[in-house]
């Protein structure tokens, strides 16, 4: 019997419930799929082989788990440093760091424009001293670190060197991560200080400079995630990640670097959302067509210039402030995905971060779902354990086809930065969330505990805030550095990070020696607004 | 809709460092369908920015759109800056990540509503409705 006489006649008898069968992102999906839908096995592959369908290692987690890195920030340094070392005694394996507004910006914490918000959303960062707080009795050498940052990315990795040259740490020997993502900034997470143009200058920068002295690092995380949280629908945050990453490619190549030089060290960073198979086929897609891209594209020979490697991350929108409790079950079935999908490294959510920073409790919980994963469920035993599953291989096919439309799109616009100067990924994904708010609120899309299920309840306290002092105390830190700096040689650096940036020097070695000098996160940043220009907020609806 | 017979007109402002826009962006959408002349600010605006569009644009409401955990410092620093420009009578309203026992000190201090997850947009535009009067 064919798959078409099946549904007509088997399942139409069966009959099926009177809703709309579609994924989190509205993707209409198929009572059933046989081999007649999925890919051959040739166009899957196998594990640590072109084009790495099945994940970019052939052990995987049977040779390694994945890395459990927890993002964490809040007050000062020393507030965030404490939670670190919590969660390094707790069995977490790499750090991860949320920067607070100001620091996102580039305005240091005595600006006018950082009232209410230093060390608010994640830990408060001006000088090489925050830093120096920051990892303090962290060892270098043996812990990687990611860094969410990114119009300041410059200034905090000049900082991050500087911090290791004090521990006597070579840089040869740094692993981790900068987020450094510029264009998906423009796209989604809006912290930006200048145009595209030059914010990709400085991209490139890194990236060159990286990959000559500090090559273990990845000077680049090309993210989905932001633009999944902004809205979007998988089909889109895989498409655009991917399009950035054609973008950061293409800048590097111009600059003369060649591409094997540079691109095993991209890496990339996607949301994990709700809905199970598609996520799982949205990371399988996002490997096979990245490593075609890199091959046929950009002519890459070394296998690891072709290899996706992926943080995840699940997905923050889709956590409620009712009910708080089902937030685990959530995270643990986007985590799942994840896992099946095959990340190298992973934060879990934790339940009461709708409500507020994550208490130390709720922290817990999310690493204990990871280590439940990795170390009860025996889903690593087997690696991949999806793949050849008809569902998942077709779904796998359809995401990739569909991003490939998108990044064609895209190429016809000239590419992502024309594209997002034209507002065209904004736009699309303020569609696409405004769509899903009005299927919430008809009842199409459900959300257990808000529209429906919802019971009366009265929301807990907020149980980790930071207290206004914070702010106080880093104002005054802040002023303190500055007065007590060598003045002349700060702003020796500081204009020395000035010819850099209006000529075409690369702008990292002279920011670790301004970094050294005392300049501050926000002092650069002004060189950046004065040489590079100031970006508004298009506001694209 | 409007008593008057003209449209309501609403500023929805975006204050802070932080470029959480999705829930601002559906706002404006879904008061703008609702019939509501609606003006969006974009990301990043300080207080004093957001008093003077609110004033040029002789808006009757201004919505702010708060997930910074700077609520306590924002909304107060609005409302004074509209009272410096002679706007103490325009409605302010917001959305956000803002926890129950910070609703009194929002409302003492003149916030008239403040949105919190899981409100759908017909709240906001029932609310806005029932609650915001052109001003004279």
């Amino acid at each position: 019997m064919t798959k078409r006489e099946w549904l007509e006649r088997d399942y139409r008898e069966s009959g099926e419930r009177p809703v709309r069968f579609s994924t989190v992102s509205d993707m209409v999906v198929e009572p059933l799929y046989t081999d007649e839908d999925a890919s051959a096995a040739a166009s899957v592959g196998l594990p640590g082989q072109f084009p790495f369908t099945r994940g970019v290692y052939p052990s995987m987690y049977r040779g390694r788990l994945w890395t459990m890195r927890q993002f964490a920030g809040f007050g000062t340094a020393e507030d965030t440093n404490e939670r670190f070392h919590f969660l390094l005694q707790h069995g977490q394996t790499g750090l991860s760091t949320a920067f607070d507004m100001p620091t996102l910006m580039g305005y240091d914490a005595d600006h006018p424009r950082a009232r209410g918000e230093v060390g608010r959303e994640g830990v408060t960062m001006s000088t090489l001293g925050d830093m120096r707080a920051l990892f303090k009795s962290v060892p270098l050498a043996q812990v990687t670190t990611s860094m969410t940052v990114n119009c300041t990315a410059s200034v905090a990795l000049a900082m991050y060197l500087a911090v290791a040259e004090e521990q006597g740490v070579p840089w040869t020997k740094l692993g981790g991560t900068i987020q450094n993502d510029m264009l998906k900034e423009f796209i989604a997470q809006k912290e930006w200080i200048s145009p595209p143009v030059p914010s990709l200058r400085v991209v490139v920068d890194m990236i060159d400079f990286c990959a000559r002295q500090v090559p273990r690092w990845h000077p680049v995380s090309i993210s989905g995630y932001h633009i999944r949280e902004a809205g979007s629908t998988a089909v889109q945050e895989l498409a655009f990640t991917l399009a950035d990453g054609i973008a950061y490619v293409e800048a590097a190549l111009a600059r003369g670097l060649a591409v094997d030089t540079f691109a095993p060290r991209l890496s990339f960073f996607f949301n994990l959302h709700n809905d199970f198979l598609e996520e799982v086929a949205k990371l399988r897609a996002a490997r096979r067509l990245w490593a075609t891209l890199m091959r046929d594209r950009f002519g890459a020979k070394d296998p690891h210039s072709l290899r996706l490697r992926m943080h995840a991350q699940t997905a923050g929108c889709s956590l409620t402030a009712q009910q708080p409790l089902n937030n685990v079950v959530r995270v643990t079935v986007q985590a799942l995905a994840g896992v099946l999908g095959g990340v190298q490294s992973l934060h879990t959510n934790s339940l009461d971060e709708t409500l507020a920073l994550p208490s130390e409790q709720a922290v817990m919980v999310a690493l204990r779902t990871q280590q439940i994963l990795a170390e009860e469920s025996g889903v690593t035993n087997v690696v991949d354990p999806l793949g050849g599953s008809f569902a998942v291989e077709a779904l796998t096919d359809r995401m990739e086809r569909e991003a490939r439309d998108y990044i064609e799109r895209i190429d016809g616009l000239g590419g992502m930065v024309r594209a997002i100067e034209a507002g065209y990924p904004q736009r699309e994904i303020a569609e696409a969330a405004y769509v899903y708010q009005q299927q919430l609120e008809r009842g199409e899309k459900v959300v257990v505990g808000v529209n429906r299920y919802a019971v009366a309840e009265e929301r807990p306290p907020e149980l980790l805030r930071v207290p206004l002092e914070v702010e106080e105390r880093q104002i005054d830190r802040v002023r303190r550095w500055k007065r007590e700096r060598n003045g002349a040689e700060a702003r020796a650096a500081l204009a020395r990070v000035r010819a850099a940036a209006e000529g075409s020097e690369n702008l990292m070695p002279v920011l670790v020696d301004a970094v050294k000098a005392g300049c501050t996160v926000g002092e650069v940043s002004d060189v950046y607004r004065t040489v590079f220009g100031v970006y508004q907020d298009p506001a694209w609806l | 809709m409007a008593v008057s017979g003209r449209p309501l007109r609403i500023l929805v402002a975006k204050p802070g460092l932080d470029g959480h826009d999705r829930g601002a962006k559906i706002i404006v959408r879904a008061l703008r369908d609702a019939g509501f002349e609606v003006i969006y600010t974009g990301l990043h605006q300080t207080p004093e920015m957001i008093a003077e569009a609110a004033i040029q644009e002789d808006v009757d409401a201004v919505g702010l759109s708060i997930l910074s955990g700077a609520h306590l410092t924002l909304f107060p620093a609005v409302i004074d800056e509209l009272k410096r420009r002679g706007g103490g009578d325009i409605t302010i309203f917001g959305g956000g990540i803002v926890p129950d026992e910070d609703q009194p000190a929002l409302a003492g201090a003149g916030v008239a509503k403040v949105f919190t997850p899981g409100a759908t947009i017909q709240d906001v535009v029932d609310w806005v409705r029932g609650n915001v009067r052109p001003r004279a």
